[in-house]
């Protein structure tokens, strides 16, 4: 099979290039996706590629052009909206959750929303507390809606595809610390959007995870390899709905898992899918399952405080060991 | 015109000095951001100046300010230590936000300094707030917000408009309109590009003011804050303005022909003002060296001051999520 090496941000790129190059229905419409290049510079040169009716700048009014964005998917447009971060998605909430989420219930069936909105999520910049938050969870936790969480190159380049062909809203959440990595993508996708992905097989604990955290995850399973300790990654890629099999069939191998999520603990996602494994895997569990969530505060600035909020490789290879020693 | 505006050489050499310890202050930072000691996001307000300058120089002790993320100019301005604004860039405890904010998110209780604040428009709500407690405790101050014309589009600009109006609160909203957000110029987010006129459908008086010239904006600011006091009602200026680098450290100007920024650096506001000083014999190139070699010594001693700051322990992570209880009045 033929594999291209690109960063994170040109697989990206790659995925907006060819979703525009197939379907004259679709458009890029956000703040400085054109001119300016995209804040993450990810549809840099798309301007000049496609035209200003097709990449389209938009005024800063998330909950607007989120909502047109909404409009424009019902009367037969694809439309990709582009919400700089996912902190910023918070003043488009309501368009996100009341109307994208709900139109096709409240009418019966009779309307839907086929949109994509694409978000930069996750810290590790520095950039205090208004940039750094995950708020994926919040999404996932909305019936109506679809969430994406490309953690591989070959997610970040096809899951957009995917996501287009989707007749429901599907957001995906594209984690900034990725962005400048190398990586292969293969050319097809790995799997169909919403199944979850043994990135490396494992019998004796399960780390499940997904975007930004997942090269953690690997270099916590590789760490403990080194100890004896056979780690299996799951990467859900999916966040609503999740692959409640995959992840199950996991832990029945492994009989124990540590979750891991950027999102803080209270009320996390990770909260969501122990419950679940508790629920419906609770007899072949060795172990309590264990989170690795960011600490309970808002990102602080400083590399040394903001390093220790989130979730780390030494972190996640401590909580393995200790669920492996029953601890 | 009103009566309080002495416009002598001695106050003129003061808002030189002001906007001069704003413009190398930012030079540093930009030195200081590339030997990597300030991280995260460094929004420049160099070109900008006179507009900090003439606004903070009529406000009261008393009055409440609101920012943005471009609040440099803002904080030093105002009174905020250089130190300490230097310091919270740097990510170290003597920073005025105890270093948890950045650059960003400088904050400052004794000068009443309300952020700092990274969300667009974010600030205006907050400002309008501030207002309605002044208004109902029956004191005299009023809360001065700035934005940039970008949060303009934002519905959180229309809604305290509104409810400035509505409710008649103290409010002065300053929009600095330096004709970009990020690389988004006016004309491609705005319907209606004339800000001050967007005051009139809430029946806000508004001016729009030159916002190169430090002395129009301290005029102009003057008559606002007047107006507020007399009136009870609130004000919108808009001033015009350019920034003379990217948005932020990120940024690598596509958007716009290097001739643009050259033309508008011609009316930058310290040349202007120096300019005017010199042709009308007002200043000396050996007061020009004195102010230089002060505002050089204040930015070294702000330097050795984040320098020499702790970093806070990790243990202490999770610090000030919640305020105690006794903190409450
Ligand atoms: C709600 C929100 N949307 C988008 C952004 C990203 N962003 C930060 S600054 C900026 C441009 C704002 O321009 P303007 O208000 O004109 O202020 P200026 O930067 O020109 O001072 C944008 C889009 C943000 N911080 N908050």
């Amino acid at each position: 099979m033929a594999s291209e090496t690109m960063s994170y941000r040109e697989a990206l790129r790659a995925g907006l290039e060819e979703a525009l190059n197939q379907d004259p229905r679709v458009f890029l419409m956000g703040e400085d996706v054109g001119r300016y290049g995209g804040c993450y510079a990810v549809s840099k040169g798309l301007l000049a590629q496609f035209g200003a009716e097709r990449i389209i700048d938009t005024p800063l009014c998330e909950s607007g052009f989120v909502g047109v964005g909404i409009g424009a998917a019902l009367g037969g447009m694809r439309p990709i909206v582009e919400v700089m971060t996912v902190n910023f998605s918070l003043l488009a909430m309501d368009q996100i959750v009341n109307t994208a989420a709900t139109l096709r219930h409240m009418s019966g069936g009779q309307f839907h929303v086929p949109l994509v909105i694409r978000m930069a999520c996750g810290a590790g910049r520095q950039l205090a507390a208004q940039h750094s938050h995950s708020w994926e969870n919040f999404y996932a936790h909305i019936p109506g809606l679809k969430v994406l969480s490309p953690a591989t190159h070959s997610d970040a380049r096809y899951m957009l595809g995917q996501a287009l062909a989707d007749p429901n809203p599907v957001l995906i959440f594209e984690h900034v610390m990725l962005l400048n990595e190398p990586g292969t993508v293969p050319d097809k996708p790995d799997a169909p959007m919403e199944t979850a992905l043994i990135r490396r097989p494992g019998t004796d604990i399960s780390l499940i995870t997904y975007g930004g955290n997942l090269p953690k995850a690997l270099t916590a399973a590789e760490q403990l390899q080194q100890d004896g300790i056979s780690a299996e990654v799951v990467d859900l890629r999916c966040l609503r709905p999740l692959d409640k099999p995959t992840l199950l069939n996991s832990v029945r191998k492994t009989h124990r898992a540590v979750l891991i999520d950027e999102g803080w603990q209270t009320g996390s996602l990770a909260g969501e899918i122990s419950a679940i494994i508790m629920e419906d895997g609770f007899w072949s569990l060795d172990a309590p399952v264990r989170r690795v969530c960011s600490a309970e505060v808002p990102i602080p600035y400083p590399r040394h405080l903001e390093q220790a909020a989130l979730p780390q490789v030494e972190q996640i290879v401590t909580t393995a060991k200790a669920v492996m020693e029953g601890r | 015109m009103t009566s309080r505006l002495h416009i002598n050489r001695a106050h003129l050499l003061r808002q030189l000095k002001q906007m001069l310890r704003i413009r190398r202050f930012e030079e540093k930072c930009a030195e200081l951001y590339a030997l990597e000691k300030i991280r995260g996001f460094l929004h420049l307000y160099i070109g900008e100046e006179a507009i900090a300058v003439g606004v903070m120089s009529v406000l009261s002790a008393d009055d409440q300010v609101v920012a943005t993320y471009r609040e440099h100019g803002h904080a030093l301005a105002r009174g905020v230590s250089m130190g300490s604004v230097l310091s919270e860039m740097y990510g170290r405890t003597t920073g005025c936000s105890r270093g948890r904010g950045g650059s960003m998110h400088l904050f400052d209780r004794a000068t009443h300094f309300y952020g700092g604040n990274a969300i667009v428009g974010g600030g205006l709500p907050l400002a309008t707030g501030l207002a309605l407690a002044n208004k109902k405790m029956q004191r005299t101050a009023l809360t001065a917000c700035f934005f940039g014309e970008g949060a303009v589009a934002e519905g959180e600009f229309h809604e305290s408009l509104n409810l400035a109006a509505l409710w008649q609160l103290p409010v002065l909203f300053i929009c600095e309109n330096n004709n970009y957000a990020m690389g988004t110029a006016l004309t491609l987010s705005e319907s209606e590009t004339n800000i001050a006129r967007k005051a009139d459908s809430y029946g806000i008086a508004a001016a729009q003011v030159d916002g190169m010239n430090v002395v129009d904006v301290e005029a102009a600011t003057l008559e606002a804050t007047e107006y507020i006091h007399t009136q009870q009602k609130p004000y919108l200026l808009e001033c015009k303005t350019y920034r003379f680098r990217g948005h932020s450290s990120f940024d690598s100007q596509l958007y716009r022909e290097k001739e643009e920024v050259a033309l508008w650096e011609e009316k930058g506001p310290v040349r202007q003002l120096v300019q005017w000083m010199r042709n009308n014999s007002h200043l000396l190139d050996s007061e020009l060296d004195d102010i230089e070699k002060d505002v050089d010594k204040e930015i070294q001693a702000a330097v050795r001051f984040a320098e020499a700051g702790e970093w806070e322990p990790v243990e202490d992570l999770s610090r000030d999520v919640y305020s105690p209880r006794q903190t409450h009045r």
